[in-house]
């Protein structure tokens, strides 16, 4: 790559000149809205907005001489150079932790006032310290009581290399103390001949790495919360579909408890499931291949 | 005499005074309930008039099955086989099929879909898509969730499949929209395969005759196929 620029068109603008020095992410869905990223250390390119999304994976040859983006300091030695040595590079060190809804969305809401938002933001936080504990960096798609949008949220997934991406929800049904973990449906695979994936259907080649990784996950979660079923299942989850990484959603049942500290008392052992999870899932986690990735 | 007439004519009074203390409450309340009768009379017929009735009595009563939960705690569903009578015409039977969905089992703890959700209309494409145009209520009232969003979604996709084979594909609408998701968490801007493995076999030997056989099914003028074609043409996904 190394003094050898390659040249994307985006719809609308002019030819642009990218080295291998950072990643750009550009999304041009909105014009008004187009933001560009400087995604050190994530070695992807993706341009979202006319729906075409480039991931670069195969590209990135040369070292990366700058720190990590993530805001988390506790594992960031480990991933500092992922250009590095490519047996390393090919490693899963980052886990996206999604706290669904937020801002003007509370979600699901219980009786006794309690919402959605709120509880799985303070769960994304242990979740968070125990994958630490396995050695994880963790970014989270949102610290407060936002909103971002779900192309927002898979964005930050989607510039990560080497992450897997987990969304929290609490359901409005369901067997009150059970989990289920759920990988996106079938989406019908879509690639293009010079490797470009549609932002719309960024899922469907991890469609299997996520199935599985929802399995062992769900597998944890089974030994805690009994009453959850064996192995993940599969729903047309719209977070899930334009993320670029093996991606689960995680749900707990449900938000119709008496009062919150039934979910609060919940949260060590998810949070632990989804952290021996992931680092189950760590050996299998191989990006796939995109045929005819670069020319 | 004049003294009893009198008494008697004040007693008359009392009487008519006491009788209407008692008597004006009762025809007060009377009033109320006949005007909340008129709003939900009024109510009904703006339902009915978006769902007209389309059941025909003289139409060959079929083994249906419609998809409800197994159990209010599970998200699972079971097929309950009723027999009702079924049009031949994909887009009447789906319709059928469709409102039978929404009225709901015996038991209301297992619907799967809110019981204010109406179905307003219903098309099929030439290629075998159906759009299903559901009333607000359908997003507004099912429960936030993955599990439940997505039961609701798999009982209709289901009970199409099981009783409408010419329904391949389903792509969900609420009040005319195109919506992104459910109600936070099903992704409806996809159509939803139905009936995904009866569809191959069929196109193979017979080509021409898929089109020629569902030309009248697309023919109600309200559809708008220059629109909804192209928003269809997009990601598919199995239930």
């Amino acid at each position: 790559m190394r003094g050898r620029p390659f040249f994307v068109a985006a719809p609308g603008y002019e030819w642009q000149e990218f080295t291998n020095r950072f990643d750009m992410l550009l999304d041009v869905r909105n014009v008004i809205r187009m933001r560009t990223f400087l995604l050190v250390g994530a070695s992807s390119l993706v341009l979202a907005g006319a729906a075409m999304v480039y991931s670069a994976h195969t590209l990135a040859q040369s070292p990366a001489s700058t720190p990590t983006v993530s805001p988390q300091g506790g594992a960031a030695g480990q991933i500092a150079s992922p250009f590095g040595a490519p047996t390393q590079r090919s490693g899963l060190n980052i886990v996206v932790l999604d706290p669904a809804h937020g801002g003007t969305d509370p979600g699901a809401r219980g009786t006794g006032g309690i919402r959605e938002s709120e509880i799985v933001l303070d769960l994304a936080t242990q979740v968070r310290r125990a994958l630490e504990l396995e050695g994880f960096q963790v970014v989270q798609t949102r610290q407060g009581n936002e909103n971002p949008s779900f192309d927002d949220r898979s964005a930050i997934a989607n510039a990560q290399r080497g992450a897997v991406f987990v969304t929290l929800h609490i359901s409005s049904t369901g067997l009150p103390g059970t989990v289920h973990v759920y990988a996106n449906s079938d989406l019908a695979t879509v690639t293009n001949s010079n490797g470009l994936i549609p932002w719309d259907r960024a899922q469907a080649p991890f469609l299997g790495l996520s199935k599985k990784f929802g399995d062992l996950v769900q597998g944890m979660l089974v030994q805690r919360f009994k009453g959850s079923p064996e192995t993940a299942q599969t729903a047309a989850v719209r977070q899930l579909r334009t993320t670029a990484a093996p991606a689960i959603a995680v749900e707990i049942s449900s938000i119709i408890v008496e009062d919150r500290s039934e979910l609060d008392h919940m949260a060590p052992g998810v949070a632990d499931a989804i952290a021996r999870g992931s680092a189950a899932f760590k050996p299998s986690y191989v990006v796939p291949g995109v045929p005819g990735a670069l020319p | 005499m004049t003294s009893l007439w009198k008494s008697l004519v004040v007693s008359g009074l009392v009487l008519a005074v006491l009788g209407a203390a008692i008597y004006f409450p009762i025809l007060r309340r009377r009033v109320k309930r006949a005007a909340r009768l008129q709003q939900q009379s009024e109510e009904q017929a703006r339902r009915e008039l978006a769902q007209p009735i389309v059941v025909n009595p003289s139409d060959p009563r079929v083994k249906t099955k419609l998809f409800w939960a197994s159990d209010a705690m599970d998200s699972t569903l079971v097929p309950v086989v009723v027999e009702l009578p079924l049009a031949n015409d994909p887009v009447l039977r789906s319709k059928q099929v469709l409102n039978t969905l929404l009225a709901g089992p015996v038991d209301a703890e297992l619907r799967t879909l809110p019981p204010d959700a109406v179905l307003l209309a219903f098309y099929l494409l030439p290629d075998g898509t159906g759009i299903a145009d559901f009333s607000e209520a359908l997003a507004s009232s099912v429960p936030s969730g993955i599990a439940s969003e997505q039961m609701a979604v798999d009982s209709i996709t289901r009970t199409l499949e099981a009783n409408v084979p010419q329904v391949r594909r389903l792509k969900i609408l609420i009040h005319g929209q195109e919506v992104e998701t459910l109600a936070g968490h099903v992704d409806l801007t996809g159509a939803f395969v139905v009936n995904g493995k009866a569809a191959q076999p069929e196109v193979k030997p017979a080509v021409a005759v898929p089109s020629a056989e569902k030309a009248p099914a697309t023919a109600p003028a309200t559809l708008t196929p220059e629109k909804a074609p192209g928003k269809l043409a997009q990601p598919e996904r199995k239930p």
